[in-house]
């Protein structure tokens, strides 16, 4: 068990490769102290973003989901993060409804020069997520608790 | 407006495969689809609070061919979104519209009864302008209307069809949404809404009936619920696979669903799974300014942007 257990909790980080992994690059070269809770899967772009990714995530145990894309107006692919904004607005309405608070989805825009920018998102959005309770697990299904439990013995 | 409404569907047969309307269904209580083809099978055509279901549905199967359709005013909406999608085409289309008065809620006249009502136990049925008469057997029971109406209808902005190339009787007022149903649901805490749909999500028993009801839900056997590449859902009987089909079905529909309905009423096990396309409804209204199914004309807002988003605040870090 890792000494982080209890510590840490499960942020997933979706980031456009163009900018904000370049930018979050920046920030690792430059030896910016950041926290540990994150885990990027980096993406094409964010309009690769399909809303179920954070969807899945949520139910599936993270405590919070990051995206992070280029500026408007930057885009690599020119209109990419255009519809991603839509999209991500639209599933940040979803999430109040089911009973997931919606502090635990942020999106933002982040290049690949703003390495500070960076530690700083990454900081807040930790602290964020810290601020609140462990998220919700919904319970296996009770076949698979069967089968766990026969495995376990 | 009944005889009017099977005039229009008789002068409308010769053009198309087939007039998809409502038809006598299990008992007195239910109508059923109906597909008229031949002038003598309209007779027996029905309308008024029975015509529950929303033939749009069928629409997007007979693309290619031309086919007839009655609507209600939520219906004439599903056709008018996916003639606005490209699902279905204009020219393809009669549309047959009339003035709604509302549909029942059968789920309300079995709480009024007291008892569920299995297809086949209504034996008949009498209906007036503000009261509905069930015989059960040989028992009757008469309530008024307005407790056994629908609860879309207490708010529907558009009871007569959007678009029509017929249209047969006087065009009523509409109503204003103020989601107050929504509003009603948001009196919980953010923990007591995910006990809720815990709760309620722990009934389903993954019949996708909600999806097969939903006229904009064209994918069939493409839907990513039951498809294996990539694996969305596995298939575990557990109650955040059951939670995560709705928010696939909800995202799908962002922006698209034109609340007719269908998923709440079809769902055998009464699950309200409206209220997730509701609140992306309302978001879209807030955000976008866009209601979908009321113009063809108008692009669905997420498959368009806008490169400054005055509604959209986004976090500023
Ligand atoms: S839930 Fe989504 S993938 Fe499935 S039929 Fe509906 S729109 Fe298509
Ligand atoms: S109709 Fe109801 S029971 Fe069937 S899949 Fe949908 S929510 Fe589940």
């Amino acid at each position: 068990m890792s000494v982080l257990t209890g510590k840490e909790r499960r942020i997933v980080g979706f980031l456009c490769n163009w900018c904000s992994y370049g930018g979050a690059d920046t920030a690792g070269v430059g030896r910016f102290v950041q926290p540990t809770d994150l885990r990027i899967i980096r993406v094409p772009c964010s309009g690769r973003i399909n809303p179920l990714f954070i969807v899945k995530a949520l139910l599936g145990g993270a405590d919070g989901v990051l995206v992070s894309g280029c500026h408007p107006r930057d885009c690599h692919y020119a209109e990419g993060n255009f519809y991603a904004r839509r999209r991500l607005e639209m599933c940040k309405n979803l999430l109040p409804l089911v009973g997931i608070d919606p502090k635990r989805f942020e999106y933002t825009w982040v290049s690949a020069s703003e390495g500070q920018r960076w530690q700083h998102v990454v900081t807040e959005f930790t602290k964020q997520i810290h601020a609140l309770p462990p998220a919700p697990v919904f319970p296996e299904s009770p076949e698979i608790e069967r089968l766990a439990a026969c495995a376990g013995e | 407006m009944d005889d009017e409404l099977k005039g229009a569907i008789r002068k409308v047969l010769p053009d198309v495969d087939c007039v998809i309307g409502w038809g006598p269904g299990p008992d007195p209580l239910r109508s059923a689809p109906f597909f008229m083809r031949k002038p003598e099978e309209v007779d027996a055509f029905v309308v008024g609070p029975l015509a529950v279901n929303n033939p749009a549905v069928f629409l997007p199967e007979y693309k290619g061919k031309k086919v007839g359709i009655v609507v209600k005013g939520c219906d004439s909406r599903s056709v008018v979104q996916q003639i606005a999608e490209g699902l279905v085409k204009r020219e393809e289309v009669v549309i047959i519209g009339f003035p709604c008065s509302g549909v029942v809620d059968i789920q309300k006249i079995a709480a009024q009864l007291g008892q569920d009502i299995e297809p086949g136990m209504v034996t008949s049925l009498s209906i007036s302008s503000d009261k509905l008469t069930v015989n059960v057997k040989d028992t009757a029971k008469t309530m008024d209307m307005a407790d056994v109406r629908a609860d879309k209808c207490a708010s529907c902005q558009y009871p007569n069809a959007v678009v029509s190339d017929e249209f047969v009787g006087t065009p009523k007022e509409g109503k204003t949404d103020d989601y107050a149903d929504l509003a009603a649901f948001e009196e919980k805490s953010i923990d007591e809404r995910f006990a809720f749909w815990e709760q309620e999500m722990s009934r389903c028993i993954r019949c996708y009936a909600c999806r097969n009801a939903c006229p904009l839900c064209v994918c069939r056997d493409h839907c990513v619920a039951t498809s294996r590449e990539p694996h969305w859902l596995n298939q575990a009987d557990s109650t955040r696979e059951k939670l995560f089909f709705q928010l696939i079905h909800a995202t799908h529909l962002a922006g698209r669903c034109t609340g007719c309905g269908e998923c709440s009423r079809a769902c055998p096990v009464g699950i309200p799974v409206g209220l997730f396309k509701r609140t992306m409804t309302r978001a879209a209204a807030r955000l976008f300014d866009y209601q979908a199914g009321t113009n063809a004309e108008t692009v669905p807002p997420l498959q368009t942007f806008a490169t400054e988003e005055p509604t959209i605040k986004e976090r500023e870090w």
